[in-house]
């Protein structure tokens, strides 16, 4: 049999095919304005992808801002849950999930079984998040996946403001004074990396250390990250699918 | 099943509402407070009326921002909200307002209050440790006895302090026995329930009606035990709710607990059994023994604040508790800052998972308290399903 994880967040949704050993077929799509529509498509697609129907799956977890709007799911856990299950997955050996999102950044620290000891997540603005890098990315009219690349090897313009309004603001001023767009982008990553710092900080480093989530493909973050942290943080490819394999675990 | 007595407790706010009104027009002398230090028995000895003034709901905080900053606590911002536009009829109504220099944030609110009203303000100290903190708060015992005689012109006796003080401890010994009913497995009361009956008994104004409703309530609890009936099944999480005061309006992340599955069965906030704990002791002098009780209030703007720790440790003990919930209201430092105090004592010391929810009045993050409560509560074991 095959358990299916749907993970709708606010950003992306992803959703990964299970067969009680590994991850056998993934799919990602916008989230878009419906999730129940975007989380069918990824179902469809899955399906496809396995040739399988329904009849051929044994449950549908669903996890995520939207999981809340997935009518067809058998169960539906929280992200951190799954974030947790997910991360057991792909090494039993981490004990600290770092896992910043479209609007949220969490931290996750495991038991050895993969189950959820302790976590914290950040207060009801957007500071430090995925949206917070979107916004200022706008502002300095590149894309999103260029800030890593923009961000090397430059001295970081100092940014003060973690709001992301105000932050916008300064990043405007230092436009103005002649900032360049490399440092500015530097300036941007080590203050987010600095947010994420203290919040993991609140919980302690233990073991190995993995960041998930959309922001974790973001080169240069984890890097900075691993420095301020004193570890080598582990990410990989399939980072943003943690949560629907958590939950793929869980529904198998 | 919820007791049907619950009906005529969520009653008591209108009744309360016309009470004060009635009162009011026959002449009594109502006097208004916020905190559980106010020392209720000294208004009643007064043969004034002492109730509790609103604070908890979201409404009137929008005025309140014209005069006050918007980053400090809901609870100063609601109360002061609702004391400049008029809608709490229960500060509309009161001939004097009893204030406590407990925060920083409330200490200066009472000096734009002031102007509105009457007020006389009881000098808490620091610490409720040691005889010097006794007598100081003995004096302001004296102090605010005396303000009320010069007010209301009477005199306060001893006699009527121990007849005040039987009375508050009845309601006391009432409401403490209510609470006690949710340390039986599995809890008879819903939080929600229990939150409303502990906080609507401020708003009394015939103290011996209210204590008579919360009777029958125990009574048709404790029927309901006896025939099996719960407010949850045995798998729902007990939870221990601890930190800033709640009351109606300010409900949220009690309910969205609920919601997610999980029991409530004790409320350790000062709006539930923090000011419950200890009566005031009736053999001693009515003003020492008042002192000493309200002193003994484990509130976070004591320092240091370990009794709260220990009532914790009582709480979570005795119901059985297999999480602890802090909620702190933004900008409210006392209660933030002991959260990692508190945190760290839950954790090493109970072996319990904790877990501290900072927010405000409004639903604008109620989305993603729900998210942290539902992973809390699947921490703790039980399963969310569709």
């Amino acid at each position: 049999m095959i358990s299916i994880g749907i993970d709708v967040g606010s950003v992306a949704a992803k959703a990964v095919a299970y067969d009680g050993q590994k991850v056998i077929a993934n799919a990602i799509l916008p989230t878009g304005w419906s999730p129940k529509k975007t989380g069918e498509r990824l179902l469809n697609q899955i399906m496809k992808e396995l040739n399988i129907t329904r009849n051929d799956i044994s449950s549908i977890v669903g996890t995520g801002y939207g999981r809340v709007s997935l009518p067809f799911i058998d169960k539906k856990v929280t992200e951190i849950t799954c974030h947790g299950k997910g991360a057991h997955y792909m090494d039993p050996d981490i004990r600290v999930v770092i896992d910043i999102g479209g609007q949220d950044s969490k931290v996750i620290k495991l038991n050895d079984n993969g189950t959820v000891g302790d976590f914290l997540m950040n207060d009801k603005c957007a500071a430090g998040t995925g949206r917070f890098l979107q916004v200022m990315a706008n502002a300095l009219e590149i894309d999103v996946s260029d800030l890593s690349k923009l961000a090397s090897d430059v001295e970081p313009a100092n940014i003060n403001s973690m709001c992301t309004v105000f932050a916008e603001s300064e990043v405007v001023s230092l436009i103005a004074e002649g900032t360049s767009k490399e440092a500015i982008a530097s300036g941007l990553l080590h203050s987010v990396c600095n947010k994420t710092y203290s919040l993991v900080s609140k919980l302690g480093v233990e073991n190995k250390v993995f960041f998930s989530g959309g922001v974790s493909k973001n080169k240069k973050l984890v890097d900075l990250l691993s420095n301020k942290l004193g570890v080598d943080i582990i990410s990989s490819d399939e980072a943003q699918f943690l949560g629907a394999i958590g939950a793929a675990i869980i529904g198998y | 099943m919820r007791p049907k007595v619950m009906e005529e407790v969520e009653g008591l706010r209108g009744v309360n509402s016309v009470k004060i009104k009635e009162a009011h027009e026959e002449g009594k002398k109502v006097v208004g407070m916020y905190c559980v230090f106010s020392p209720q028995e000294i208004a009643l000895a007064a043969d004034a009326i002492s109730v509790t003034l609103c604070g908890t709901a979201q409404a009137p905080i929008e005025d309140a921002e014209k005069e006050l900053p918007r980053n400090l606590c809901p609870l100063i911002k609601s109360s002061y909200g609702f004391a400049i536009t008029d809608k709490c009829p229960y500060f509309y109504f009161s001939d004097v307002l009893l204030a406590e220099t407990t925060c920083d944030g409330k200490k200066k609110m009472y000096e734009l209050m002031s102007k509105i009203k009457p007020m006389h303000v009881m000098n808490l100290p620091q610490t409720a440790q040691g005889d010097e903190a006794l007598n100081i708060w003995k004096n302001e015992m004296v102090n605010f006895k005396e303000f009320l005689e010069e007010k209301f012109e009477v005199e306060i006796t001893d006699e009527k302090l121990t007849d005040a003080i039987k009375l508050m401890n009845k309601e006391r010994i009432a409401m403490k026995k209510l609470h006690k009913l949710n340390a039986h497995k599995p809890a008879p009361l819903t939080g929600m329930d229990m939150m409303l009956a502990q906080w609507l008994k401020g708003f009394n104004v015939d103290k011996e009606a209210g204590i008579e409703i919360i009777e029958r309530l125990i009574s048709e609890t404790e029927e309901n035990i006896k025939k099996g009936i719960f407010a949850f099944d045995e798998t729902a999480p007990r939870i221990l709710l601890t930190g800033c005061p709640i009351g109606s309006g300010s409900e949220k992340t009690l309910r969205i607990l609920e919601e997610s599955g999980a029991s409530v069965v004790a409320l350790e906030n000062c709006t539930g059994y923090k000011g419950l704990d200890v009566l005031v002791d009736e053999t001693k002098d009515p003003i020492t023994a008042l002192s000493e009780k309200y002193l003994s209030t484990p509130c976070s703007c004591m320092t240091n604040n370990n009794s709260r720790l220990d009532l914790i440790k009582r709480l979570a003990d005795e119901y059985e508790v297999d999480g602890v919930v802090d909620l702190t209201w933004q900008a409210c430092h006392t209660y933030n800052i002991e959260s990692f105090t508190v945190r760290n004592f839950v954790k090493d010391e109970l072996n319990l998972p904790f877990l501290q929810v900072e927010t405000d009045y409004s639903d604008s993050d109620a989305g993603q308290i729900k998210v942290r409560v539902e992973a809390f509560l699947e921490t703790i074991g039980s399963t969310v399903t569709a």
